[in-house]
């Protein structure tokens, strides 16, 4: 019942959103994704079930593994063969790599109807966009700089939620010393890049985020503050307990979970990890921004690739418009963990973490200090990332100086640049 | 022409088996030697996300050795290749001994030994990962014994995860070099062990004075295996470490799976693709020569 009033309204907004060539639904597309594991396939099963309902006719190509490296693969081999997917499960500046190879194709029709330009932050606007036209489309917004906190662990040494870094390591040094492991961690490298950039924002703010990070200003690589930066990260190192090596987040975040640990330090897919378990926000455990001013975003998007005939090229466009309803982007948001692309869909049946998380994007646009996520492939091409992995993770697994961080990394961004 | 059409007919032996390997030559032909060739022109090329034709001259090769990540994994590729064919050597050879002292059930105690080349590497590291983490496998063992001051986390320790990658590989191959040392064993001739009895050699002189070298050419056998499988090595780090902690155990395989499959540097990725198959070259080649020159004597 629920599923055909659904659809029906769905219809409905079709015919008054589009334009009159645009109206009639139906079309066929091919979609390559890895949304494979238990929610993100349920959440990208709500999208085939919508446009299935819409009238169209659905290929579904997911890769599974690698956490996409699989997928990539696959496509390069399909472009190649002059046979692309219509839609691609791509993100950040591979979007932009993709669209400088000639492979996109734009939605721009349907995004001019509906105004996208009004509903979208502009930092997504602007990753979404090839040469002032959009040939991506926004899923959502996950929000990276998170600490999530077990309240019980933090009141057994009397501490309270860290607002500042030193403060956090003041209640780190408290943990460490009742014997509880401060920060839960996985060693895997996008994992403590994932750290880095919190802190980066953390200690440097988001002016020099977006020069160090996003514009790669090496006079912002090799300055006190970077050096500043990776001395946090060598504390941090002694905050995470000795067999942290190679574990995953999810393995992470259960330790906050069951008390061994107090802190972790990830994206929001971690409340799922909370919910599925049945804790509650706000009592079991806390979602706190972590210390510094800004929202560091990584969001999932679909992209458009040249197809040819009537048939796809109407899919395509029926699928652009589809992802971007309100009414979808809450249903799809709700199962994933993250929050909606669109900053006016109604946010009511959302949870404290996300109206928190829905509430500081909008203060982040008004103060310009939201920021793209390096470490989920959201600010700099996959090569550039590559190396800042490389020297963090590198530097956070051994005993290296943090002026021999800071050289090594202005290095090997100069030598990622030339590629 | 007829009637050479029928004397081919006639005679199929002289042109069957070649039609018959001609397919698999083809394949092998496209699959293996073009698509060198083609990895060769990618190296030189300037190739991102997409191959690239455009001609880039030795600049990936320049990237690739500034590159630290790429030190490590030749430093790592040095310190596996070569303990890891001593490591296998010098327990295969001892296990050969051993079992060519006419031991009991020499059958099962064979296969035993041999059985782990039986399963894959990913089987091997992904047991090698459980049995080596210090939270799960034997630190924490000898911990719950009592033995407290018990510390064995090579596994997490950037400087030492390489060594645990070495033991898991001659756990691995150590039974596979063995069965090759026995057969060498196996085939010399009794009447050379026994005139040597004769002549008063102890046991220790009759297999380091004659019968190792006349091992000579199963110890080449085992080198230029092993040294393949060092070289190659890829599913075992990924299993156990998989590069990590960082990137310290990274291997020439793995970086270049990295850069060609999860950076988009398709170019620098063939660079150390050319370079680990240059590498493979310096190692079978003379053999290859000798070989062949052996054969032609």
């Amino acid at each position: 019942m629920r599923f055909s009033g659904r659809a029906a309204a769905l219809t409905l907004a079709t015919g008054l959103l589009l334009s009159p060539g645009l109206a009639k639904a139906g079309g066929t597309v091919e979609v390559l994704h890895w949304w494979t594991s238990g929610g993100e396939a349920k959440s990208i099963g709500v999208l085939k079930q919508e446009f299935e309902a819409a009238g169209g006719k659905w290929i579904d190509s997911p890769v599974a593994g690698g956490g996409g490296d699989a997928a990539m693969t696959a496509l390069r081999a399909r472009v190649v063969a002059g046979n692309p997917p219509s839609a691609v499960q791509l993100k950040g500046p591979n979007i932009q790599e993709w669209a400088e190879q000639g492979a996109l194709t734009d939605v721009d029709a349907v995004a001019k109807a509906e105004n996208w330009d009004a509903v979208l932050p502009p930092v997504i606007a602007k990753i979404m966009k090839y040469d002032g036209k959009y040939v991506a489309v926004p899923f959502n917004i996950h929000r990276i700089n998170w600490i999530w906190v077990n309240p019980a662990v933090l009141a057994k040494v009397g501490a309270s939620v860290p607002t500042t870094w030193d403060e956090f390591n003041a209640t780190a040094e408290k943990l460490k010393a009742a014997g509880i492991i401060p920060l839960a961690h996985g060693g895997q490298p996008w994992q403590d890049l994932t750290i880095f950039e919190t802190v980066v924002l953390g200690i440097g703010g988001a002016d020099f985020y977006r020069k160090a990070l996003v514009d790669l200003d090496e006079n912002a690589l090799k300055s006190d503050t970077m050096i500043k930066v990776f001395d946090e990260m060598r504390k941090i190192r002694g905050y995470v307990d000795p067999n942290f090596s190679g574990r995953d987040w999810n393995l992470a975040t259960a330790m906050v979970m069951n008390g061994q640990a107090a802190f972790q330090i990830m994206g929001d897919w971690a409340k799922g990890e909370f919910l599925a378990a049945n804790k509650v926000p706000g009592k079991d455990f806390l979602c706190v921004p972590a210390p510094g001013n800004g929202f560091i975003l990584n969001t999932d998007s679909f992209a458009m690739f040249k197809v040819s005939g009537a048939d796809k090229i109407e899919g395509q466009q029926e699928l652009a418009h589809l992802i971007m309803t309100p009414d979808f982007q809450a249903t799809f948001n709700l199962t994933k963990g993250s929050i909606p692309a669109r900053i006016d869909v109604p946010l009511d049946k959302f949870d404290d973490c996300g109206k928190k998380s829905a509430a500081d994007l909008k203060a982040a646009i008004a103060a310009n200090t939201l920021l793209p996520s390096v470490a989920h492939e959201m600010a700099v091409p996959r090569a550039i990332r590559g190396e800042f992995l490389d020297v963090v993770t590198n530097h956070f697994n051994s005993d290296m100086s943090s002026q021999d961080a800071v050289t090594q990394l202005a290095a090997a961004i100069e030598r990622a640049k030339q590629q | 022409m007829r009637t050479d059409g029928r004397r081919l007919l006639a005679n199929p032996e002289t042109w069957l088996p070649r039609l018959v390997v001609a397919p698999s030559f083809a394949v092998i032909l496209v699959f293996v030697y073009l698509f060198i060739l083609w990895t060769l022109y990618i190296s030189f090329s300037h190739s991102g996300v997409m191959p690239n034709y455009r001609f880039d001259g030795l600049a990936q090769y320049i990237r690739l050795w500034h590159t630290p990540r790429w030190y490590v994994a030749l430093a790592n590729l040095g310190i596996f290749t070569s303990l890891f064919m001593i490591g296998c050597t010098a327990v295969g050879l001892l296990l050969a001994i051993l079992l060519d002292q006419r031991v009991r059930a020499e059958g099962v105690i064979r296969t035993i030994y041999l059985y782990p080349m039986a399963i894959s590497f990913i089987v091997t590291g992904t047991a090698w990962k459980w049995i080596l983490n210090p939270g799960l496998g034997i630190e924490r063992v000898m911990q719950s014994m009592g033995f407290t001051g018990f510390h064995f986390d090579w596994l997490v320790d950037s400087r030492m995860a390489i060594f645990t990658v070495v033991i898991a590989g001659v756990w691995q191959s150590s039974g596979y070099a063995m069965a090759l040392f026995l057969a060498g064993l196996r085939s010399i001739d009794d009447e050379i062990v026994k005139a040597a009895a004769i002549d008063g050699a102890g046991a220790f002189r009759t297999y380091f004075r004659i019968m190792l070298p006349m091992l000579r050419p199963v110890f080449l056998s085992v080198f230029v295996i092993l040294a393949h499988l060092a070289i190659k090595s890829f599913d075992l780090v990924v299993a156990l470490t998989n590069g990590g902690p960082g990137y310290s155990t990274d291997m020439p395989a793995t970086f270049m799976y990295a850069y060609a499959f999860q950076r988009s540097e398709l170019g620098m990725a063939a660079a150390s693709a050319v370079m680990m198959l240059a590498t493979v070259m310096a190692v079978i080649v003379p053999y290859l020569w000798s070989e062949l020159r052996a054969g032609r004597q």
